[in-house]
Protein backbone atom coordinates (compact mmCIF):
# COMPACT_ATOMS: atom_id res chain seq x y z
CA UNK A 1 0.00 0.00 0.00
CA UNK A 2 1.50 3.49 -0.81
CA UNK A 3 1.89 6.30 1.19
CA UNK A 4 -0.87 8.08 -0.07
CA UNK A 5 -3.33 4.96 0.27
CA UNK A 6 -2.15 4.64 4.13
CA UNK A 7 -2.66 8.72 4.82
CA UNK A 8 -6.23 8.16 2.94
CA UNK A 9 -7.74 4.62 5.04
CA UNK A 10 -6.20 6.92 7.75
CA UNK A 11 -8.20 9.94 7.38
CA UNK A 12 -11.32 8.06 6.45
CA UNK A 13 -11.19 6.33 9.86
CA UNK A 14 -10.93 9.69 11.79
CA UNK A 15 -13.04 11.22 9.71
CA UNK A 16 -15.75 8.40 10.48
CA UNK A 17 -14.57 8.79 14.63
CA UNK A 18 -15.74 12.23 14.36
CA UNK A 19 -19.23 11.68 12.48
CA UNK A 20 -20.01 9.03 15.22
CA UNK A 21 -18.82 11.75 17.99
CA UNK A 22 -21.47 14.31 16.40
CA UNK A 23 -24.00 11.76 16.04
CA UNK A 24 -26.27 14.17 14.34
CA UNK A 25 -26.46 15.82 10.70
CA UNK A 26 -23.68 18.03 10.00
CA UNK A 27 -23.43 19.78 6.33
CA UNK A 28 -20.20 21.80 4.92
CA UNK A 29 -20.24 23.80 1.74
CA UNK A 30 -17.68 24.10 -1.07
CA UNK A 31 -17.91 27.18 -3.63
CA UNK A 32 -14.82 26.06 -5.91
CA UNK A 33 -16.50 24.20 -9.78
CA UNK A 34 -12.96 22.37 -9.00
CA UNK A 35 -13.74 20.74 -5.62
CA UNK A 36 -17.09 19.83 -6.84
CA UNK A 37 -15.70 17.77 -9.90
CA UNK A 38 -12.50 16.16 -7.41
CA UNK A 39 -14.47 15.21 -4.64
CA UNK A 40 -17.48 13.41 -7.20
CA UNK A 41 -14.57 11.62 -9.49
CA UNK A 42 -13.13 10.07 -6.49
CA UNK A 43 -16.18 9.19 -5.28
CA UNK A 44 -15.72 11.35 -2.29
CA UNK A 45 -20.17 11.21 -1.09
CA UNK A 46 -20.20 7.37 -1.28
CA UNK A 47 -16.86 7.58 1.36
CA UNK A 48 -17.98 10.21 3.46
CA UNK A 49 -20.15 9.07 6.75
CA UNK A 50 -23.78 9.26 6.15
CA UNK A 51 -24.24 11.67 8.67
CA UNK A 52 -21.85 13.88 7.04
CA UNK A 53 -22.70 16.43 3.51
CA UNK A 54 -20.28 18.43 1.44
CA UNK A 55 -23.00 20.58 -0.55
CA UNK A 56 -21.50 22.31 -3.75
CA UNK A 57 -22.64 26.13 -3.26
CA UNK A 58 -21.88 28.33 -6.06
CA UNK A 59 -18.53 28.08 -7.36
CA UNK A 60 -18.91 27.21 -10.90
CA UNK A 61 -18.33 30.45 -12.95
CA UNK A 62 -20.15 29.21 -15.96
CA UNK A 63 -23.07 28.05 -13.76
CA UNK A 64 -23.57 31.32 -11.59
CA UNK A 65 -23.44 33.76 -14.58
CA UNK A 66 -27.01 35.28 -14.84
CA UNK A 67 -28.89 34.43 -17.51
CA UNK A 68 -29.48 37.73 -18.54
CA UNK A 69 -24.96 38.32 -19.01
CA UNK A 70 -25.53 34.59 -21.48
CA UNK A 71 -27.78 36.57 -23.30
CA UNK A 72 -25.95 39.35 -24.03
CA UNK A 73 -22.96 37.44 -24.46
CA UNK A 74 -24.81 35.51 -27.31
CA UNK A 75 -26.15 38.53 -28.50
CA UNK A 76 -22.72 39.95 -29.21
CA UNK A 77 -21.41 36.69 -30.93
CA UNK A 78 -23.74 36.59 -33.79
CA UNK A 79 -22.78 40.08 -35.08
CA UNK A 80 -20.86 40.15 -38.05
CA UNK A 81 -18.46 43.13 -37.01
CA UNK A 82 -17.69 41.32 -33.63
CA UNK A 83 -14.94 38.31 -32.87
CA UNK A 84 -15.89 37.20 -29.50
CA UNK A 85 -13.25 35.25 -27.81
CA UNK A 86 -14.57 33.18 -24.79
CA UNK A 87 -12.86 30.19 -22.99
CA UNK A 88 -14.14 26.95 -24.07
CA UNK A 89 -16.51 26.60 -20.78
CA UNK A 90 -18.94 29.01 -21.97
CA UNK A 91 -19.68 27.85 -25.51
CA UNK A 92 -22.66 25.42 -25.12
CA UNK A 93 -24.81 27.07 -22.22
CA UNK A 94 -28.00 27.95 -23.57
CA UNK A 95 -29.36 31.88 -23.97
CA UNK A 96 -32.54 33.13 -25.58
CA UNK A 97 -30.86 33.19 -28.96
CA UNK A 98 -29.26 29.47 -28.58
CA UNK A 99 -25.98 28.45 -27.62
CA UNK A 100 -22.61 30.38 -28.50
CA UNK A 101 -21.94 27.14 -30.56
CA UNK A 102 -25.27 27.24 -32.27
CA UNK A 103 -23.95 30.68 -33.00
CA UNK A 104 -20.98 29.73 -34.32
CA UNK A 105 -22.22 27.29 -36.89
CA UNK A 106 -24.67 30.30 -38.11
CA UNK A 107 -21.49 32.36 -38.72
CA UNK A 108 -21.09 34.05 -35.71
CA UNK A 109 -17.04 34.81 -35.27
CA UNK A 110 -16.49 32.69 -32.11
CA UNK A 111 -12.96 32.46 -31.29
CA UNK A 112 -11.98 29.86 -28.54
CA UNK A 113 -8.93 31.02 -26.61
CA UNK A 114 -6.86 29.62 -24.12
CA UNK A 115 -5.74 32.86 -22.50
CA UNK A 116 -6.88 36.51 -22.32
CA UNK A 117 -3.80 37.47 -23.81
CA UNK A 118 -4.68 36.00 -27.43
CA UNK A 119 -7.81 37.75 -27.21
CA UNK A 120 -5.01 41.05 -27.86
CA UNK A 121 -3.31 39.68 -30.01
CA UNK A 122 -5.73 38.84 -32.23
CA UNK A 123 -7.00 42.46 -32.00
CA UNK A 124 -3.90 43.21 -33.26
CA UNK A 125 -3.95 40.82 -35.69
CA UNK A 126 -6.93 42.34 -37.05
CA UNK A 127 -7.23 45.82 -36.97
CA UNK A 128 -9.99 46.54 -38.58
CA UNK A 129 -12.46 44.13 -36.51
CA UNK A 130 -13.86 44.62 -32.87
CA UNK A 131 -12.48 41.86 -31.02
CA UNK A 132 -14.88 41.36 -27.87
CA UNK A 133 -13.11 39.07 -24.78
CA UNK A 134 -16.00 37.05 -23.00
CA UNK A 135 -14.42 37.95 -18.99
CA UNK A 136 -15.81 34.80 -16.59
CA UNK A 137 -15.24 33.40 -13.54
CA UNK A 138 -13.32 34.19 -9.81
CA UNK A 139 -10.63 36.16 -8.33
CA UNK A 140 -8.68 32.98 -10.07
CA UNK A 141 -9.40 33.77 -13.55
CA UNK A 142 -9.93 37.82 -13.19
CA UNK A 143 -6.59 39.24 -12.70
CA UNK A 144 -6.04 37.57 -16.52
CA UNK A 145 -8.48 39.77 -17.57
CA UNK A 146 -6.80 42.58 -15.76
CA UNK A 147 -3.38 41.73 -17.64
CA UNK A 148 -4.83 41.53 -20.77
CA UNK A 149 -6.47 45.59 -20.53
CA UNK A 150 -3.38 46.60 -19.26
CA UNK A 151 -1.56 45.14 -22.59
CA UNK A 152 -4.09 46.89 -24.67
CA UNK A 153 -3.70 50.03 -22.75
CA UNK A 154 -0.18 49.31 -23.11
CA UNK A 155 0.09 48.63 -26.63
CA UNK A 156 -2.97 51.32 -27.37
CA UNK A 157 -5.17 48.32 -29.27
CA UNK A 158 -8.25 50.25 -29.75
CA UNK A 159 -10.84 47.18 -30.90
CA UNK A 160 -10.09 45.09 -28.27
CA UNK A 161 -12.61 45.11 -25.19
CA UNK A 162 -14.08 42.77 -22.01
CA UNK A 163 -17.34 42.02 -21.87
CA UNK A 164 -17.03 41.84 -17.90
CA UNK A 165 -19.05 39.51 -15.62
CA UNK A 166 -16.28 38.27 -13.12
CA UNK A 167 -17.08 37.60 -9.29
CA UNK A 168 -15.82 37.84 -5.98
CA UNK A 169 -16.52 34.66 -3.56
CA UNK A 170 -16.71 36.39 0.13
CA UNK A 171 -19.66 38.11 -0.77
CA UNK A 172 -21.34 35.28 -1.83
CA UNK A 173 -20.35 33.57 0.93
CA UNK A 174 -21.81 36.21 2.95
CA UNK A 175 -25.20 36.15 1.39
CA UNK A 176 -25.80 32.63 1.77
CA UNK A 177 -25.31 32.79 5.14
CA UNK A 178 -26.93 36.08 5.69
CA UNK A 179 -29.77 34.73 3.40
CA UNK A 180 -30.52 31.67 5.60
CA UNK A 181 -31.61 29.60 2.88
CA UNK A 182 -29.66 27.13 2.72
CA UNK A 183 -29.44 23.79 5.11
CA UNK A 184 -27.46 25.29 8.15
CA UNK A 185 -23.77 24.35 7.40
CA UNK A 186 -21.09 24.42 9.83
CA UNK A 187 -18.13 25.26 8.04
CA UNK A 188 -16.51 26.20 4.25
CA UNK A 189 -14.60 24.35 2.31
CA UNK A 190 -12.79 26.90 0.82
CA UNK A 191 -11.62 27.31 -2.89
CA UNK A 192 -7.84 26.19 -3.29
CA UNK A 193 -6.93 28.32 -6.36
CA UNK A 194 -9.17 31.77 -5.60
CA UNK A 195 -7.28 31.78 -2.35
CA UNK A 196 -4.01 31.84 -4.50
CA UNK A 197 -4.96 35.25 -5.69
CA UNK A 198 -7.50 36.60 -2.78
CA UNK A 199 -5.16 34.72 0.52
CA UNK A 200 -6.51 33.24 3.31
CA UNK A 201 -6.85 35.99 6.33
CA UNK A 202 -9.92 37.52 4.03
CA UNK A 203 -12.06 34.81 5.23
CA UNK A 204 -11.36 35.22 9.03
CA UNK A 205 -13.98 37.72 9.16
CA UNK A 206 -16.68 34.96 8.09
CA UNK A 207 -15.18 32.65 10.54
CA UNK A 208 -15.84 35.72 13.57
CA UNK A 209 -19.14 36.73 12.36
CA UNK A 210 -21.26 34.14 11.58
CA UNK A 211 -19.28 31.33 13.34
CA UNK A 212 -18.64 28.64 10.52
CA UNK A 213 -15.17 27.20 9.81
CA UNK A 214 -13.40 28.17 6.54
CA UNK A 215 -11.20 25.20 5.39
CA UNK A 216 -8.91 26.11 2.30
CA UNK A 217 -7.98 22.67 1.10
CA UNK A 218 -6.01 21.17 -2.23
CA UNK A 219 -7.91 19.01 -4.79
CA UNK A 220 -6.23 15.73 -4.38
CA UNK A 221 -8.32 13.14 -3.11
CA UNK A 222 -6.54 13.08 0.17
CA UNK A 223 -6.49 16.67 0.51
CA UNK A 224 -10.08 16.51 0.35
CA UNK A 225 -11.00 14.19 2.47
CA UNK A 226 -8.28 15.28 5.06
CA UNK A 227 -10.47 19.09 5.35
CA UNK A 228 -13.65 17.46 5.89
CA UNK A 229 -11.72 15.47 8.73
CA UNK A 230 -10.63 19.05 9.40
CA UNK A 231 -13.45 20.58 9.68
CA UNK A 232 -15.41 17.79 11.27
CA UNK A 233 -13.28 17.68 13.60
CA UNK A 234 -13.87 21.14 14.47
CA UNK A 235 -17.12 20.50 15.37
CA UNK A 236 -16.22 17.56 17.42
CA UNK A 237 -14.31 20.04 19.57
CA UNK A 238 -17.13 22.81 19.35
CA UNK A 239 -14.50 25.28 17.75
CA UNK A 240 -14.77 27.53 14.45
CA UNK A 241 -11.57 28.51 12.82
CA UNK A 242 -9.74 29.10 9.96
CA UNK A 243 -6.96 26.43 8.78
CA UNK A 244 -4.96 26.83 5.82
CA UNK A 245 -4.22 23.48 4.29
CA UNK A 246 -2.85 24.25 0.81
CA UNK A 247 -0.17 26.75 2.29
CA UNK A 248 2.27 25.43 -0.52
CA UNK A 249 0.63 27.98 -2.59
CA UNK A 250 -1.88 30.06 -0.45
CA UNK A 251 -0.60 32.27 1.51
CA UNK A 252 -2.01 35.20 4.09
CA UNK A 253 -2.40 38.08 1.94
CA UNK A 254 -2.91 35.92 -1.27
CA UNK A 255 -0.73 36.90 -4.68
CA UNK A 256 0.15 40.73 -3.93
CA UNK A 257 0.93 40.79 -8.02
CA UNK A 258 -2.63 39.60 -9.13
CA UNK A 259 -4.15 41.83 -6.99
CA UNK A 260 -2.44 45.03 -7.56
CA UNK A 261 -3.70 44.21 -11.31
CA UNK A 262 -6.94 43.52 -10.40
CA UNK A 263 -7.28 46.64 -7.99
CA UNK A 264 -5.43 48.96 -11.09
CA UNK A 265 -8.30 47.99 -13.41
CA UNK A 266 -11.33 47.20 -11.17
CA UNK A 267 -13.18 47.93 -8.71
CA UNK A 268 -16.28 45.85 -6.55
CA UNK A 269 -19.19 46.37 -7.14
CA UNK A 270 -22.88 44.49 -7.63
CA UNK A 271 -23.06 41.66 -9.72
CA UNK A 272 -25.99 39.61 -11.06
CA UNK A 273 -25.56 35.70 -9.95
CA UNK A 274 -28.51 32.81 -11.29
CA UNK A 275 -30.54 32.13 -8.95
CA UNK A 276 -29.61 34.44 -6.34
CA UNK A 277 -29.94 37.90 -7.72
CA UNK A 278 -27.85 40.90 -7.64
CA UNK A 279 -25.25 40.68 -4.85
CA UNK A 280 -23.81 43.89 -3.62
CA UNK A 281 -19.92 44.23 -4.14
CA UNK A 282 -19.64 40.70 -5.47
CA UNK A 283 -18.69 41.47 -9.18
CA UNK A 284 -15.68 43.59 -10.43
CA UNK A 285 -16.28 46.53 -12.52
CA UNK A 286 -13.69 48.46 -14.40
CA UNK A 287 -12.88 51.66 -13.10
CA UNK A 288 -13.35 54.75 -14.78
CA UNK A 289 -10.11 55.40 -16.33
CA UNK A 290 -10.66 51.96 -18.24
CA UNK A 291 -14.35 51.97 -19.48
CA UNK A 292 -13.37 52.40 -22.80
CA UNK A 293 -12.14 48.88 -22.41
CA UNK A 294 -15.95 47.60 -21.68
CA UNK A 295 -17.90 45.98 -24.34
CA UNK A 296 -21.31 47.01 -22.81
CA UNK A 297 -21.10 49.99 -23.37
CA UNK A 298 -18.86 50.69 -26.19
CA UNK A 299 -21.70 48.63 -28.27
CA UNK A 300 -24.30 50.27 -26.01
CA UNK A 301 -25.64 47.08 -24.80
CA UNK A 302 -29.03 46.93 -23.48
CA UNK A 303 -29.65 46.02 -19.87
CA UNK A 304 -30.01 42.08 -19.82
CA UNK A 305 -33.13 41.10 -18.50
CA UNK A 306 -32.76 38.45 -16.29
CA UNK A 307 -34.87 35.27 -16.58
CA UNK A 308 -34.33 31.18 -16.17
CA UNK A 309 -35.00 28.37 -18.83
CA UNK A 310 -38.10 26.80 -17.88
CA UNK A 311 -38.64 24.35 -15.33
CA UNK A 312 -34.48 24.75 -14.72
CA UNK A 313 -33.95 24.97 -10.95
CA UNK A 314 -30.22 25.86 -11.65
CA UNK A 315 -30.62 28.90 -8.99
CA UNK A 316 -31.19 26.63 -6.37
CA UNK A 317 -28.51 24.15 -7.16
CA UNK A 318 -25.75 26.81 -7.12
CA UNK A 319 -27.26 28.09 -3.92
CA UNK A 320 -27.23 24.49 -2.33
CA UNK A 321 -30.67 24.83 -1.28
CA UNK A 322 -31.88 22.18 -3.97
CA UNK A 323 -30.02 18.86 -5.11
CA UNK A 324 -30.16 18.28 -8.56
CA UNK A 325 -32.26 15.10 -8.14
CA UNK A 326 -35.24 17.27 -7.12
CA UNK A 327 -34.86 19.50 -10.53
CA UNK A 328 -38.06 17.28 -12.58
CA UNK A 329 -36.09 17.55 -15.65
CA UNK A 330 -32.87 16.21 -14.42
CA UNK A 331 -31.65 13.08 -16.20
CA UNK A 332 -35.25 13.13 -17.98
CA UNK A 333 -35.25 15.96 -20.70
CA UNK A 334 -31.67 17.25 -19.08
CA UNK A 335 -28.55 15.49 -19.94
CA UNK A 336 -25.20 16.09 -20.65
CA UNK A 337 -25.61 15.55 -24.54
CA UNK A 338 -29.00 17.95 -24.42
CA UNK A 339 -28.40 20.56 -21.11
CA UNK A 340 -31.21 22.98 -20.28
CA UNK A 341 -29.56 24.76 -17.48
CA UNK A 342 -25.95 25.73 -17.50
CA UNK A 343 -25.39 23.27 -14.34
CA UNK A 344 -25.73 20.50 -16.38
CA UNK A 345 -23.86 22.20 -19.21
CA UNK A 346 -20.40 22.72 -17.28
CA UNK A 347 -18.44 19.67 -16.39
CA UNK A 348 -17.84 21.54 -13.10
CA UNK A 349 -21.47 22.52 -12.93
CA UNK A 350 -23.48 20.39 -10.01
CA UNK A 351 -26.18 18.69 -12.23
CA UNK A 352 -23.63 17.12 -14.14
CA UNK A 353 -21.53 15.69 -11.91
CA UNK A 354 -24.52 14.15 -10.18
CA UNK A 355 -25.43 12.66 -13.64
CA UNK A 356 -22.06 11.25 -14.56
CA UNK A 357 -20.90 9.60 -11.38
CA UNK A 358 -24.69 9.16 -10.11
CA UNK A 359 -24.32 5.94 -8.53
CA UNK A 360 -22.96 7.77 -5.70
CA UNK A 361 -25.79 9.79 -4.98
CA UNK A 362 -28.40 8.00 -2.44
CA UNK A 363 -24.88 7.40 -0.70
CA UNK A 364 -24.69 10.95 -0.53
CA UNK A 365 -28.14 11.81 0.82
CA UNK A 366 -28.74 11.27 4.56
CA UNK A 367 -31.67 9.65 5.45
CA UNK A 368 -33.78 11.90 6.57
CA UNK A 369 -33.11 13.87 3.29
CA UNK A 370 -33.90 10.72 1.14
CA UNK A 371 -37.18 10.95 2.81
CA UNK A 372 -37.79 14.70 1.82
CA UNK A 373 -36.55 14.09 -1.83
CA UNK A 374 -39.45 11.51 -2.54
CA UNK A 375 -41.72 13.79 -0.83
CA UNK A 376 -40.35 16.59 -3.25
CA UNK A 377 -41.00 14.05 -6.42
CA UNK A 378 -44.37 12.37 -5.11
CA UNK B 1 -12.68 26.68 -14.12
CA UNK B 2 -10.48 27.87 -11.63
CA UNK B 3 -8.35 24.75 -12.02
CA UNK B 4 -4.56 25.44 -12.33
CA UNK B 5 -1.89 22.80 -13.22
CA UNK B 6 1.69 22.46 -11.43
CA UNK B 7 4.64 22.45 -13.81
CA UNK B 8 7.81 23.67 -13.90
CA UNK B 9 9.12 26.55 -14.92
CA UNK B 10 12.60 26.09 -17.71
CA UNK B 11 12.86 29.50 -18.78
CA UNK B 12 12.18 32.99 -18.13
CA UNK B 13 12.54 36.68 -19.66
CA UNK B 14 11.22 38.98 -18.65
CA UNK B 15 6.95 38.27 -18.25
CA UNK B 16 7.78 35.46 -20.81
CA UNK B 17 8.22 32.15 -19.27
CA UNK B 18 8.18 28.90 -20.50
CA UNK B 19 7.14 25.94 -18.57
CA UNK B 20 7.81 21.50 -19.00
CA UNK B 21 4.47 19.84 -19.20
CA UNK B 22 4.33 16.30 -19.70
CA UNK B 23 7.70 17.10 -21.52
CA UNK B 24 5.76 19.77 -23.65
CA UNK B 25 7.22 23.23 -23.67
CA UNK B 26 4.58 25.70 -23.08
CA UNK B 27 4.59 29.38 -22.76
CA UNK B 28 3.53 30.76 -20.01
CA UNK B 29 3.09 34.80 -18.93
CA UNK B 30 5.11 35.16 -15.17
CA UNK B 31 4.29 38.89 -14.69
CA UNK B 32 2.10 37.45 -11.12
CA UNK B 33 5.09 35.48 -10.10
CA UNK B 34 7.75 37.92 -10.53
CA UNK B 35 10.03 36.50 -8.48
CA UNK B 36 9.78 32.72 -9.79
CA UNK B 37 13.18 31.72 -11.07
CA UNK B 38 14.08 28.82 -13.46
CA UNK B 39 13.69 25.44 -11.41
CA UNK B 40 10.85 26.75 -9.68
CA UNK B 41 7.69 24.62 -9.66
CA UNK B 42 4.61 26.79 -10.60
CA UNK B 43 0.50 27.13 -10.78
CA UNK B 44 -0.71 27.71 -13.78
CA UNK B 45 -3.96 29.19 -15.01
CA UNK B 46 -4.93 30.36 -18.39
CA UNK B 47 -1.32 30.78 -19.33
CA UNK B 48 -0.50 32.89 -16.37
CA UNK B 49 1.74 31.66 -13.72
CA UNK B 50 -0.58 32.33 -10.63
CA UNK B 51 1.92 31.24 -7.41
CA UNK B 52 5.31 29.61 -6.64
CA UNK B 53 4.61 26.63 -5.29
CA UNK B 54 6.49 25.91 -2.19
CA UNK B 55 7.38 22.21 -2.10
CA UNK B 56 8.83 22.76 2.09
CA UNK B 57 5.24 23.76 2.61
CA UNK B 58 3.99 21.00 0.96
CA UNK B 59 5.74 18.55 2.95
CA UNK B 60 4.74 20.10 6.23
CA UNK B 61 0.90 19.85 5.03
CA UNK B 62 0.95 16.50 4.44
CA UNK B 63 3.13 15.93 7.91
CA UNK B 64 0.70 17.76 9.44
CA UNK B 65 -2.46 16.38 8.08
CA UNK B 66 -0.78 12.73 8.77
CA UNK B 67 0.54 13.76 12.51
CA UNK B 68 0.05 16.80 13.78
CA UNK B 69 -3.68 16.42 13.90
CA UNK B 70 -4.36 13.35 15.32
CA UNK B 71 -2.12 14.97 18.32
CA UNK B 72 -4.83 17.67 18.05
CA UNK B 73 -6.99 14.74 18.28
CA UNK B 74 -5.94 13.11 21.33
CA UNK B 75 -5.29 16.60 23.11
CA UNK B 76 -8.97 17.71 22.18
CA UNK B 77 -9.98 14.32 24.03
CA UNK B 78 -8.28 15.62 26.93
CA UNK B 79 -9.66 19.14 27.07
CA UNK B 80 -13.38 19.49 27.77
CA UNK B 81 -15.69 20.76 24.83
CA UNK B 82 -15.94 24.08 24.83
CA UNK B 83 -19.40 25.27 25.78
CA UNK B 84 -20.32 27.66 22.64
CA UNK B 85 -18.19 28.54 19.99
CA UNK B 86 -15.02 30.51 20.43
CA UNK B 87 -15.35 34.10 19.54
CA UNK B 88 -11.92 34.71 18.23
CA UNK B 89 -11.07 32.36 15.33
CA UNK B 90 -8.63 29.77 16.83
CA UNK B 91 -6.23 27.73 14.63
CA UNK B 92 -5.59 24.02 14.84
CA UNK B 93 -2.12 22.75 14.63
CA UNK B 94 -3.48 21.65 11.28
CA UNK B 95 -3.85 25.80 10.19
CA UNK B 96 -0.59 27.62 9.11
CA UNK B 97 -2.24 31.09 9.89
S1 LIG C 1 -31.11 19.24 -14.12
FE1 LIG C 1 -30.95 20.64 -15.85
S2 LIG C 1 -32.80 21.85 -15.79
FE2 LIG C 1 -32.62 20.86 -13.79
S3 LIG C 1 -31.52 22.34 -12.51
FE3 LIG C 1 -29.97 21.02 -13.41
S4 LIG C 1 -29.35 22.09 -15.28
FE4 LIG C 1 -31.29 23.02 -14.63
Amino acid sequence: MSMTEHAVDDLLHRLNVAAKAIGRDVAFMEVCGTHTTSAFRCGLPSVTPSNVRLISGPGCPVCVTSQGDIDRLIDLGLRQDVILCTYGDMLRVPGKQGTLEAARARGGNIEIVYSSMDAVKLARQKPGQEVVFAAVGFETTAPATAAAICEAQRLNVSNFSVLASHKRIIPAMRALLAGGEIPAIKGFLCPGHVSVIIGSEVYAPIVKEFGVSCVIGGFEPAQLIAALVCLTELVVNNKTALVNQYPEAVHKKGNRWALALLEQIFEPGDARWRGMGSIPDSGLVLRREYQRFDAALRFNLPEPQEREPKGCICGKVISGAALPVQCKLFGKSCTPISPIGPCMVSSEGTCSAWFKYGNFRQAALPRRQEKELLEVQS
Amino acid sequence: MCLAVPAKLIEQDGHHGVVDMHGNRLPVNTMMTPDAQSGDWILIHAGFAIERLDPEEARKTWALIADVQQAGGERAAQEPPQQGRSSEPSTTPGGML
